[in-house]
């Protein structure tokens, strides 16, 4: 992995957390460099995560969600791509470990699950020989005993008659399965951090419920950091224990569950919140969509990223088109980069955005 | 016009035939079977006696754009390479009776697999329904030939779900949007060019998009070029498949308000298709919950959400988690075990009876009608059984 030091860094961030975590990402940048130009999906992105915790991250199409979570993963590595800031897991700094380190945590200590299981699986080996064999790249144990260890998962993750089903071939499960038995494979390590990259798009809601029902115990017993990333708000309100708002490559707002959805201070939130169709009430005619589209990350907007979308940015004096707006944190972890003064942000989201949500 | 057209209503230009990849979504392996019908978290209530099986009522509907009635659309599984044997049939559609207003929309959601598409198409006669008749406008569509079929499409256009393959990528916008006048045929030139760059504006878009292509759009943007190409003809009935499922928060905001707007300004009638239930709470006026190639419950928005009356809809709704965790956590919440089962096999009687909690003897041996229990309030079920859920 390249850690290529950026002059530009904003130093600040990282700084500010003294704090260790158990995961612990300061000023994570990723950058694809294209014929376009450097591509900035992860910009300056810090945060830290404890165990038994879990972490959605939400943000629209292209803020950097994956590509952050990629990061994490150390599966960030094109030769045009760089990889620079720091990521500690459990007090070792992956992105200067070398890659046969990080190969070895993978799978060892964290684990990812994606949106498409049949991505992650090999089309032509039956379910099981991919769970068995994953389970010894880590663990020197028989053929015999890793099958065991296949069924024993697959049961734990609701497959139905296991033993059977681990002769199974990816395509013989249906999507539900195949996200179990996806689940199943990430869990044969017992990961103590799990990055879960929109496993419930593809599934029907009724299928979704089990699954996010299925990574709740999953966490209860293993007690295991999860890391979540969603465009569904309603799945952040069932799972998580915080939020992290990402926009054009960095957090905007990250605080607990609870007050992200009942005192947001950044635009952004306020929008999302605004924006979504609700199942449990009738909303007014026109919903509060945000308006435009997310930026590119070639030519990332200067001041606050999300100045040129923002029906706030006139009462935030100049700096909000000049300078970009760091994380400050506002209650005990809260945090929220916006240059509205903090009494001027509780008072509109009270007054302007609450009353229509 | 190639292939990649017959996405369009306007451009297939008659009943298209039965797509191979529904072949082979029909020859996939059966859902294995899963643990039966686990009551789950539920205390099971005590059955309320139905004693109005009397009655099959449409629902009271003055003036219907759009009339179904025991609408079914059945695809043959056949197996043999080179001479192919019939060896069964998936029941996609199997028996629907509704109707739409003018000016109305009407939600249609349901677990995949359970029709909804099928029933779209059947109607927009993309496909020719297995039995049952269609009405539109008064007029019987179930079995009309291409040809007399084509002076109707301009009446009745869809929009798809995917914004990235319902797109000539070869064709600019300005093809795009005009192909299906040119097939109604009833503009040229100047004012076929003018009535291009009015659509666009219409949708939001710039007229200067006009010789554009969609791969320089963002999905957003090409889902209203789709909007904008389905309401060339000024259609009267609209039927949106899923069309902001491929849409990110703040697109898919902006789309289902143009969507509204779209229905006020020219007084558009919407079947609209979505698994996503809470945008379908937004956008109708009228719900029917699909299972299975059946509908199992419809009524107004209002007695939906707020009284549903199947175990189905039930086990939906409490599946939704709602955007506020403090009432997420209170929340009841049903889970459904196992997958839903295809409709190459349904169960006999209720169809949902393996999957549901309250299922007794009757509901394996009889199959539930769809009745009217309260005033524009229908349901499937031998226990119906008000709840509240969101
Ligand atoms: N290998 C790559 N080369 C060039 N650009 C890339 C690459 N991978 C991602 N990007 C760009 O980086 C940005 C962030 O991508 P990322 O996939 O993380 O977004 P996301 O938030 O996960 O979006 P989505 O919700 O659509 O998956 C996007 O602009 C994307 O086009
Ligand atoms: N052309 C076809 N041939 C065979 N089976 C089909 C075809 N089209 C759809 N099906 C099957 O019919 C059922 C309903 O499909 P569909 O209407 O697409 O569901 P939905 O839109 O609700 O997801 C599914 O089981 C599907 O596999
Ligand atoms: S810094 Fe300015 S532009 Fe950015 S969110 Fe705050 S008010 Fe809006
Ligand atoms: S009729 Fe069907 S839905 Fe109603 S109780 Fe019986 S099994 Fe359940
Ligand atoms: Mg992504
Ligand atoms: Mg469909």
């Amino acid at each position: 992995m390249t850690a290529r030091p950026e002059p530009s860094a904003a130093a600040g961030t990282a700084a500010a957390l003294v704090d260790r975590h158990y995961l612990d990402v300061r000023d994570l940048r990723v950058t694809f460099g294209t014929d376009d130009g450097d591509v900035r999906a992860v910009n300056g992105l810090s945060f830290g995560l404890e165990r038994g915790r879990t972490l959605g991250i939400v943000g629209e199409s292209g803020s950097g969600k994956s590509a952050a979570s990629l990061a994490l993963m150390g599966l960030q590595r094109g030769r045009r791509t760089t990889v620079a800031g720091e990521i500690w897991l459990d007090g070792e700094n992956l992105v200067t470990a070398s890659p046969e380190r990080v190969r070895s945590l993978r799978g060892r200590q964290m684990a990812m699950i994606f949106q498409d299981p049949l991505s992650a699986m090999h089309p032509y080996f039956k379910i099981g020989d991919q769970i068995i064999e994953a389970y010894r790249v880590h663990h020197d144990v028989s053929k015999k005993v890793a099958k065991k260890r296949a069924i024993e998962l697959l049961d734990r993750v609701g497959i139905p008659s296991a033993a059977r089903r681990v002769d199974s071939y990816p395509h013989e499960f249906s999507g539900g399965m195949r996200q179990r038995a996806m689940i199943a494979m990430a869990l044969s390590c017992d990961p103590s951090l799990l990055i879960a990259d929109e496993p419930t798009t593809a599934l029907d809601v009724t299928v979704q419920a089990q699954i996010l029902d299925l990574l709740n115990d999953l966490q209860k017993e293993f007690n295991s950091a999860i890391i979540i990333i969603t465009h569904d708000l309603g799945v952040v309100a069932e799972i998580a224990d915080e939020v992290l708002v990402m926009y054009a490559g960095n957090a905007v707002e990250h605080g607990p569950v609870q007050e992200i959805f009942s005192a947001p201070q950044h635009p952004y939130t306020w929008g999302l919140l605004s924006s979504i169709t609700r199942l449990d009430r009738t909303r007014s005619d026109r919903l509060r969509a945000v308006p435009g589209n997310p930026p590119s990350l070639i030519a990332v907007p200067d001041g606050c990223p999300f100045h040129p979308r923002c029906q706030y940015a006139n009462l935030a004096g100049p700096a909000t088109r000049t300078e970009r707006p760091t994380l400050e944190t506002v209650a005990p972890g809260h945090r929220v980069a916006c240059h509205l003064p903090v009494e001027a942000r509780v008072r509109i989201f009270r007054e302007e955005v609450a009353p229509s949500l | 016009m190639n292939s990649h057209d017959s996405t369009g209503p306007a451009s297939t230009g008659g009943a298209a035939p039965v797509g191979a990849d529904a072949f082979l979504k029909g020859a996939a392996p059966p859902a294995p079977s899963t643990s039966p019908a686990a009551p789950v978290v539920m205390d099971k209530p005590d059955p309320v006696p139905m004693e109005k099986l009397a009655a099959v009522t449409t629902a009271a509907s003055g003036d219907a754009l759009l009339r179904v009635t025991d609408l079914q659309v059945h695809f043959p599984v056949t197996q043999g390479a080179l001479v192919a044997r019939k060896i069964g049939a998936v029941r996609a559609v199997d028996g629907l009776n509704f109707a739409i207003r003018r000016g109305e929309t009407l939600g249609l959601v349901g677990e995949s697999g359970s029709g909804k598409s099928t029933t779209g198409r059947a109607i927009a006669r993309l496909l020719e329904p297995t039995g049952g008749k269609v009405e539109f406008d008064g007029r019987d569509i179930t079995h009309l030939s291409a040809r007399t079929m084509r002076p109707l499409r301009r009446d009745i256009q869809m929009i798809f779900q995917d914004p990235y393959t319902s797109l000539n990528p070869r064709h600019t916008v300005g093809s795009i949007v005009s192909a299906p006048l040119k097939i109604v045929g009833d503009l040229s030139g100047d004012a076929l060019k003018a009535r291009v760059r009015d659509l666009l504006e219409l949708v939001g878009l710039s007229p200067e998009h006009l010789n554009r292509y969609p791969h320089e759009f963002s999905g957003g943007q090409r889902q209203r070029i789709g909007i904008a190409r389905a309401l060339a003809t000024h259609p009267k009935l609209v039927i949106a498949d899923e069309p902001v499922s491929a849409l990110d928060v703040s697109v898919r905001a902006q789309v289902v308000n143009l969507l509204g707007d779209l229905q006020s300004e020219l007084g558009l009638t919407y079947m609209f298709i979505a698994h996503d239930l809470s945008v379908v709470r937004h956008i109708s006026d009228r719900v029917a919950v699909m299972y299975l190639g059946t509908i199992v419950e419809m009524a107004d928005r209002a007695g939906m959400y707020e009284h549903p009356l199947h175990p189905y809809t039930h086990a939906l709704l409490s599946a939704v988690p709602v955007p506020d965790p403090a009432k997420q956590h209170r929340r009841e919440r049903i889970l459904l075990r196992g997958d839903p089962p295809t409709p190459l096999n349904p169960p006999a009687a209720c169809r949902f009876n393996p999957r549901c909690w309250k299922a007794e003897e009757v509901c394996r041996t009889v199959e539930p009608p769809l009745v009217e229990i309260q005033p524009g309030h229908q349901v499937a079920c031998h226990f119906p059984e008000e709840r509240e859920l969101v």
